[in-house]
């Protein structure tokens, strides 16, 4: 398929966006589950929030740009019963919204409390909001991906692995913007979230691996034969109709193709989990935060490339159809 | 069952003329479903939106080669996989007549519709921005205001070798459902459930078979001309060896 | 969301709806356009119009297209003053001014030579005008595209049964049990043919198809026969061989049809070795074609007897000698020893099909014939009285075209094919081959060329016509030398049969001034300096080329175009042409009409838009011309203008004063009351509009079958002043004609012979009876170092040059590669899609390849015409067809070395001219690395000329008339 940029950064953005809320939540509540050393405070969890909103007012931003109507993109909520791109127009607000809410409750420090552990800490509502906030992320990432994932027609797609990979990825880069942040800001958190972002890149890391693997032995979709319906072996495309281009060539297929696929695919191991994990380590064990703060950008950047391998590589039934030049 | 209106494709005839392509677009461009743009119209690299396509495949090595062009337009599919992916309803199936459009007052064109569709039979106008296909003509075939004859696709209209039929393939009575059920009618890629309402008939080869005995008839002219060999009368016969 | 169900589509604005007659190609079929808003909406087909029922091909369909065109010319243009050929250095005139340019020009040559003008049009559908403007200025340099086209395919079948394929007849695929459909890929009669084909499928006709290449028609063949290239005279041959040794051929209607059975003179040392002997006591008349004083050899007698006497029957075998001591075969006899030896095991070696499916196929057809024989209850009576109370026919059909046509061996191998109808009976039958009116002629037809110097003189019509029909030596167009009267050498020694021209030579000759040097080179709707010329390279450089006097080598080019091709860019004054849907035309009898098998139909084109800027039409122009040159035709006797434009041409015109017979055959007569012959009609185009535009006569039944002998209909043809005798049309089995020609050249001839170094070109290839020699290039081609056969076809979604304007048919074809099989590849070593040099003896081509396996693996082939030359036809210079579409004419030469050292003839088939563009042989080689991925040869850009529409932007939207 070809990579729409617009798209690129709707889901990488978005997924940082979504992985700091998460990250930062985790903090909070591994403050309150956790020994009681990682206390942060309520303008940290606020400005933090903020931070994460900028990413995903940005992806929302750079969505519109795939639209060629966006004067209409009001009614992409209308059909949320049956379509997973509607659902993410609805999600991706309402994560927002809560990522606001969650920002307010701590900048206002309106907590109560909600409930008192035998721990003597307790959730109050900072807290409670955040659970919903990160819930709401995680949704997000199943809605996302969803929407790739459920597309039949292309088998590279059309696998948990998306679903899986979108979470893990959108996860790690939060986590890392997270750690990059705190470690700027000098947080007790640091240490937390740098953890999690190295556990979660490598996972995310080792999952797209995963997901690679099994591209490399998918079976064909479909075959000529079943495309056009005529049994005698070998069939070829002599010609799709049209000498020049059309949509089904141009929006269906890659410029430049395998070749930089591979290329790319090691590109974006390197610069999106491997580069990441090793200068996370030195960010943690140094205490340096302009470490973690490359970490994070060699990473989104690394996360770009790789949603542009994840598009390119996904190639549709319909290509059948598309072989020849005319 | 509800009303399913189709197109049947008789690959056994199609010649491959683009009749039903150019035609299409023809109607289409200055109608309900137009413009239909076309980009670097006498430049490089010249593109355009059509509804319809024929494309030519060859089977089989020579000299056993068959050469099949094969038209394809949007197959109406009556479980239309690109409907409800559609996020604003944009896209949708007429129940009256299974006919599955676009609405491009509400279509955004973000050409999700055009991923769910596995015969890339979407094109998508870069100018008004929104995603088209084949609408069979809904604004011929019931425009009361033309002869009820004309009140089909332009595409059938043009099919010289009237490839293409146009008809409600859930009538068993239909000439559409009779030239499927007669020529064993085929479905594009039935695997993947999209149950697609267009259908297409295969080809039929007409073989001659001879005997040799009829090559011979007691009329051959060479033997009005006395050319054929009579065996000479001293020839043998049975004669010299049958003892009734 | 307009509601796409109750809103009509009138709801965008009115739509008014015109009829007429389509000219996207020169099928001419019926169409509707809708107009909305000064604008074409739709074009469909005209349900009402007996061609094409309704239906439209790719073509017609983009007419609109055509209509805004980025290519179309709206002004005179004459070459700016100091500015060379060949770039588009134009500035535009007035009509006025290039009026009085062209008659000054025009007229002086009249008055001096008028044989140098040279009047050649091309892919155009008025040649009975054309035709006439020629003759009345008195040159013999007339012709249109029929020499570089399918001349074989007329003269070959035409002088075989009177008949032909192409626009004169066709197979009756209605009844057909068998269709053979050979070298064809779509021709002229394409959406009729398409209708019939899958009609004729549908009912369970065996369809069978020879070609090289398996695309189009042959795609949708039960039977794909592929075969070499140049091949097919020893494919029909064998067929015949095959079907004489069994028996399979219709005796009866060999004996009462055709000359089979008549008496030949086989006296190797007579003067009349190979004519037909004659009774001298049988009376004949000296007008008559078919003279009934030939012999037969009666069956019962075994004596030779007068051919037809009552009470015989002629034999078609055997030989006897007449009491004279004349030794005599029946000429079935000779084609029977002819084809001994072509046996289907010699064919396999020649055509690569095996011979058991060649045996396969002589059965097929012949049982087919003659036991799925069609009866009609039709009573008719012959020619000769007889009475026959049903009609039968054979139901095998047949079609050919280029694919036979384009070859130097075409001539015979057509004759073969006409040979091979004949013996299965199938002429004018039902399920047969079919005629259409004015088909079948007289063998040869009446019109004649000029005979000698005499014919042309100043000031003077034409005697003879530009084209014709030589039946003798004595009728050829030369002086007494021997050499040719024409610029192009028609109806020469060189190509006496030559009856529609060779414009492939008519540059080269004009440049070389062999024979003569001209004046004016005057072409209209003809892209002779791209794609309807051979060795276009040369050719384009011929028509830049000056003397050392700086002069022009043809000193005057006019162009009579409609859009901006790469022939305008060479024009010293340009015309520019309405496009169809702006001029009237007519498909008139006098031309090629579009006549159904059941009558005569022919048609007119109306206009259903204005002119665009100071479009013209060509006809009015012609007029005009003719008005101020005074030519007789034009002008009344005191010289006073007798036409106003073409239109009232069209009304008033009768070819001669009161004959009655004019351009239209129907409703003549003061107020229509007539057709065929009556005296003009003032109303007479509205009555063609008011019945879409045609006039259909179905004759009567019995009138429809046979026609080459049906008493009945050559009686009403004669009335209605289609042929001038009723005369039966015997099938010319055996050519006399031919005979005469071979005579000449034996040195056994009274008349005009051949030079002497034509003396042996003509002797062997005017054979009476058909034979299988190689193509001419062959012979002068090292065939192990190219070894493959390189052959075009048209693509169905375009024509000609026409349609790379066209926005929506060029996105079809954008630019065009050379289809070879994969074996071609491996064995030279390139790939599937790589860039190869194609090369022929004369020169190369630099193009992409494609593997296909429907391609015979000794075949290479591409679509004709895709290729542009960078900037023409409005299209930006880096367009694919300039930089991925290529000419395989670069590859073609128009000469061959010639029959005696340092001469050279046109590449082209001996006895007619036609060009032998199939005949081409080349080697395909891998390109370098470093080379461009780039057709070759490239040309300097053309930039739009003055006045030239043009079309900027990136996007077009055609919506006819307002949005809402
Ligand atoms: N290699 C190869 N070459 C071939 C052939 C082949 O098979 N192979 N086929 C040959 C044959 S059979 C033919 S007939 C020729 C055809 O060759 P041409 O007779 O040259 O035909 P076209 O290319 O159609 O070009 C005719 C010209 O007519 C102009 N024209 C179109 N419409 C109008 C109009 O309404 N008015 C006027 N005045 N002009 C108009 C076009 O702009 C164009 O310049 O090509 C021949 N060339
Ligand atoms: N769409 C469209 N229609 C046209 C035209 C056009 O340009 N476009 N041009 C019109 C004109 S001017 C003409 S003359 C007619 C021509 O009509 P066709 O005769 O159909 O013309 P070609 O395309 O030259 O087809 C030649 C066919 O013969 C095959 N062939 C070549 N060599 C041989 C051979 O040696 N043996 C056999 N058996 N087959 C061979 C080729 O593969 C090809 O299929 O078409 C007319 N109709
Ligand atoms: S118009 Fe008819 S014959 Fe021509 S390509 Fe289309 S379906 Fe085939
Ligand atoms: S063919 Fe494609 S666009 Fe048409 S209904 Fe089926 S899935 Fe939808
Ligand atoms: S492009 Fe239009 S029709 Fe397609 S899914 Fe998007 S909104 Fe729906
Ligand atoms: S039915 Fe109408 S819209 Fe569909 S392919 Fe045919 S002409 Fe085009
Ligand atoms: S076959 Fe020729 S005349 Fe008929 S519609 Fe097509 S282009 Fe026009
Ligand atoms: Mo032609």
């Amino acid at each position: 398929m070809q990579p729409a940029f617009s798209v690129l950064f709707l889901t990488t953005l978005i997924g940082v966006g979504q992985g700091m809320l998460v990250a930062l939540v985790a903090g909070q509540w591994y403050y309150v589950i956790g020994s009681g050393e990682a206390w942060e405070s309520d303008a940290f969890y606020a400005k933090g929030a903020a931070i994460a909103l900028v990413f995903l007012a940005a992806g929302l931003l750079a969505s519109f740009f795939h639209l060629a109507n966006p004067q209409r993109a009001w009614r992409t909520a209308t059909r949320w019963r049956t379509s997973w791109l509607s659902r993410e127009v609805v999600v991706l607000p309402a994560v927002m919204g809560l990522a606001v809410i969650w920002a307010g409750v701590h900048w206002f420090e309106v907590k109560p409390v909600l409930l008192t552990f035998s721990n003597e800490k307790s959730l109050d509502l900072t807290m409670a909001v955040g659970f919903l906030a990160a819930g709401a992320s995680i949704v997000l990432y199943v809605v996302t991906a969803m929407i790739y994932a459920c597309v039949r027609f292309i088998r590279e797609w059309a696998s948990g692995w998306t679903v899986t990979n979108f979470m893990l990825m959108g996860l790690a880069s939060g986590f890392t913007a997270a750690a990059a942040y705190a470690a700027l800001s000098g947080s007790r958190l640091t240490d937390f979230l740098v953890a999690g972002a190295i556990g979660l890149t490598a996972l995310a890391g080792v999952a797209r691996a995963a997901h690679l693997w099994r591209n490399l032995h998918l079976a064909p979709p479909s075959t000529l034969r079943a495309a056009i319906g005529v049994r005698f072996e070998p069939i070829r495309q002599i010609t799709p109709g049209f000498g020049g281009p059309s949509f089904n060539t141009t929006e269906f297929s890659v410029h430049g193709g395998a070749g930089s696929i591979r290329g790319l695919t090691w590109d974006f191991f390197l610069l999106a989990f491997l580069l990441p994990v090793l200068l996370l380590a030195a960010g943690g064990l140094s205490g340096e935060g302009p470490f973690t703060v490359f970490a994070f950008v060699l990473q989104l950047l690394g996360l770009i490339v790789e949603r542009w391998v994840f598009f390119a590589q996904g190639r549709h039934v319909q290509n059948l159809y598309y072989q020849a030049q005319g | 069952m509800s009303k399913q209106l189709a197109l049947v494709i008789d690959l056994n005839v199609c010649v491959g003329c683009h009749a039903c392509v150019t035609s299409c677009k023809e109607w289409n461009t200055s109608g309900w479903a137009g413009p239909l743009p076309d980009t670097n119209p006498y430049g490089a690299q010249p593109s355009g939106v059509f509804f319809n396509r024929v494309q030519t495949f060859e089977c089989g090595t020579f000299p056993r080669t068959e050469t099949i062009h094969f038209p394809k337009s949007c197959l109406h599919c009556v479980d239309a996989p690109c409907v409800p992916v559609c996020p604003t309803g944009a896209s949708y199936k007429r129940e009256e007549d299974g006919i599955v459009l676009v609405d491009y007052d509400k279509c955004i064109g973000c050409k999700y519709c055009s991923w769910s569709c596995p015969y890339g039979a979407r094109e998508f106008d870069e100018i008004q921005g929104v995603m088209k296909k084949c609408t069979l003509c809904i604004d011929r075939i019931y425009d009361t205001s033309l002869p009820p004859e004309r009140r089909k696709p332009a595409c059938v209209l043009a099919c010289p070798a009237g490839a293409r039929l146009f008809g409600d393939v859930n009538d068993t009575e239909s000439e559409a459902s009779r030239a499927i059920i007669d020529n064993a009618g085929y479905q594009l890629m039935p695997e993947w459930g999209t149950n697609p309402a267009n259908h297409y008939l295969p080809r039929r080869k007409i073989k001659m078979t001879l005997h040799k005995d009829e090559l011979v008839r007691a009329d051959n002219p060479l033997k009005v001309e006395g050319e054929l060999p009579k065996p000479h009368f001293n020839a043998p016969s049975i004669d010299e060896m049958s003892s009734w | 969301m307009r509601d796409p169900v109750t809103s009509r589509d009138a709801d965008f604005g009115p739509t008014e709806v015109k009829t007429t007659t389509c000219y996207m190609c020169a099928c001419r079929c019926g169409i509707r356009v809708h107009i909305r808003g000064g604008e074409v909406r739709y074009i469909e087909g005209n349900p009402d119009h007996p061609l094409n029922q309704g239906v439209i091909c790719a073509k017609g369909a983009s007419g609109i297209m055509k209509q805004y065109s980025p290519a179309r010319l709206t002004k005179p243009l004459k070459r700016k003053e100091g500015c060379e050929r060949g770039i588009n250095a134009f500035e535009a005139i007035g009509w006025d001014e290039a009026f009085s340019l062209l008659s000054e020009r025009l007229g002086h040559i009249r008055s001096t030579n008028p044989s140098k003008l040279a009047l050649f049009t091309g892919r155009d559908q008025m040649q009975a005008l054309t035709g006439l403007f020629a003759k009345q200025f008195g040159t013999p340099n007339y012709a249109a595209h029929g020499g570089f086209c399918s001349v074989n395919m007329a003269a070959g079948l035409i002088y075989t049964f009177g008949g032909s394929f192409w626009e004169f007849g066709g197979p009756d695929l209605d009844r057909a049990k068998m269709f053979l459909m050979i070298g064809t890929a779509e021709d002229h009669h394409s959406n009729p043919m398409k209708i019939a084909l899958a009609k004729f499928k549908r009912s369970g006709g065996r369809f069978i198809a020879v070609n090289p290449v398996r695309s189009g028609y042959a795609a949708i063949a039960d039977e794909w026969v592929p075969i070499r290239p140049g091949t097919d005279g020893a494919l029909l041959l064998a067929l015949i061989h095959e079907i004489i040794e069994l028996g399979l051929f219709d005796r009866d209607f060999l004996v009462r049809y055709t000359n089979a059975a008549e008496l030949v003179n086989i006296d190797a040392a007579s003067n009349e070795h190979g004519l037909f002997v004659r009774d001298p006591d049988v009376p004949v008349r000296p007008d008559t074609f078919d003279t009934p004083d030939k012999m037969w050899l009666d069956r019962l007698t075994g004596k030779p007897v007068l051919a037809r006497s009552s009470g015989c029957d002629g034999r078609l075998m055997g030989e006897s000698v007449l009491e004279n001591g004349t030794p005599v075969k029946p000429a079935f006899q000779l084609l029977k020893e002819r084809v001994a030896d072509y046996t289907p095991e010699w064919a396999e070696q020649i055509t690569g099909i095996p011979a058991a499916t060649i045996r396969r196929l002589a059965h097929e057809m012949g049982v087919t014939a003659r036991d799925q024989r069609i009866e009609l209850p039709i009573a008719w009576t012959d020619a000769w009285g007889e009475e026959h109370d049903k009609v039968t026919g054979n139901p095998v059909a047949f079609h050919a075209m280029r694919g036979l046509a384009a070859h130097s061996n075409g001539f015979q191998t057509i004759r073969a094919l006409g040979i091979l109808m004949t013996i299965l009976g199938t002429i004018d039958c039902p399920g047969g081959f079919r005629h259409r009116t004015p088909f079948p002629r007289p063998i040869p037809p009446c019109p004649k060329p000029p005979k000698g110097p005499h014919a042309i003189r100043p000031d003077t019509p034409l005697e003879g016509s530009p084209l014709g029909w030589p039946a003798e030596p004595d009728e050829l167009a030369v002086d007494a030398e021997g050499n040719p009267l024409r610029l192009d050498k028609g109806f020469s020694w060189e190509h006496p049969l030559s009856v529609h021209g060779l414009m492939h030579n008519v540059i080269t000759n004009a440049w070389r001034g062999d024979p003569y040097p001209i004046d004016t080179l005057f072409l209209f709707m003809s892209n002779m300096a791209w794609n309807s010329t051979m060795n276009t390279v040369e050719v384009r450089k011929m028509l830049t080329d000056k003397n050392e006097d700086g002069e022009y080598k043809i000193p005057f080019i006019v162009v009579a175009d409609a859009f901006q091709s790469e022939t305008v860019a060479f024009a010293d004054l340009v015309l520019p042409d309405t496009t169809y849907l702006e001029r009237h035309d007519v498909m008139s009898i006098l031309d090629r009409p579009i006549s159904e098998f059941d009558g005569p139909v022919d048609a007119v084109r109306v206009p259903v838009m204005p002119p665009l800027g100071e479009c013209k039409p060509f006809q009015d122009v012609l007029i005009e011309l003719g008005t101020r040159l005074k030519l007789p035709a034009f002008v009344a006797k005191d010289g006073r203008r007798k036409y106003r434009d073409y239109p009232d041409f069209i009304t008033n015109f009768e070819t001669e004063p009161g004959s009655g017979i004019g351009f239209l055959a129907g409703w003549r007569g003061k107020s229509g009351e007539k057709f065929m012959v009556g005296e003009p009609n003032p109303t007479q185009w509205d009555m063609y509009a008011r019945n879409n535009n045609h006039y259909h006569y179905e004759l009567p039944r019995s009138y429809q079958y046979m026609r080459n002998w049906n008493k009945g209909y050559l009686e009403w043809a004669r009335r209605h002043r289609l042929v001038r005798y009723t005369d039966p049309i015997t099938i010319h089995l055996y050519s006399e004609v031919l005979q005469k020609f071979r005579l000449a050249a034996e040195g056994k001839w009274s008349g005009k012979q051949p030079p002497d170094h034509l003396r042996e070109r003509v002797g062997t290839f005017f054979d009476p009876l058909p034979f299988y020699h190689v193509p001419l290039e062959w012979a002068a081609v090292d065939t192990r170092r190219y070894p493959l056969a390189a052959i075009t076809q048209r693509p169905m979604a375009m024509y000609h040059s026409w349609d790379s304007q066209n926005a929506w048919l060029r996105q079809i074809h954008t630019a065009n590669v050379l289809y070879v099989s994969p074996l071609v590849g491996t064995a030279s070593g390139f790939g599937d899609g790589d860039w190869v040099w194609v090369e022929s003896q004369w020169g190369r081509v630099r193009c992409q390849a494609r593997f296909s396996e429907a391609v015979e693996p000794g075949t290479v082939w591409t679509w004709n015409a895709i290729g542009k030359a960078a900037g023409a036809w409005g299209l930006s210079p880096d367009a694919d067809e300039a930089k991925r579409g290529f000419l395989l004419n670069h590859l073609i030469s128009e000469e061959l070395p010639g029959a005696q050292a340092g001469t050279s003839v046109s590449n082209s088939d001996p006895v007619t001219g036609q060009a032998a563009w199939f005949d081409l042989r080349v080697r395909v080689v891998p390109c370098g690395p470093d080379e461009p991925a780039e057709t070759s040869p490239q040309f300097a850009p053309l930039p739009a000329v003055p006045g030239q529409t043009g079309f900027t932007g990136r996007m077009r939207a055609f919506f006819a008339g307002k949005r809402p």
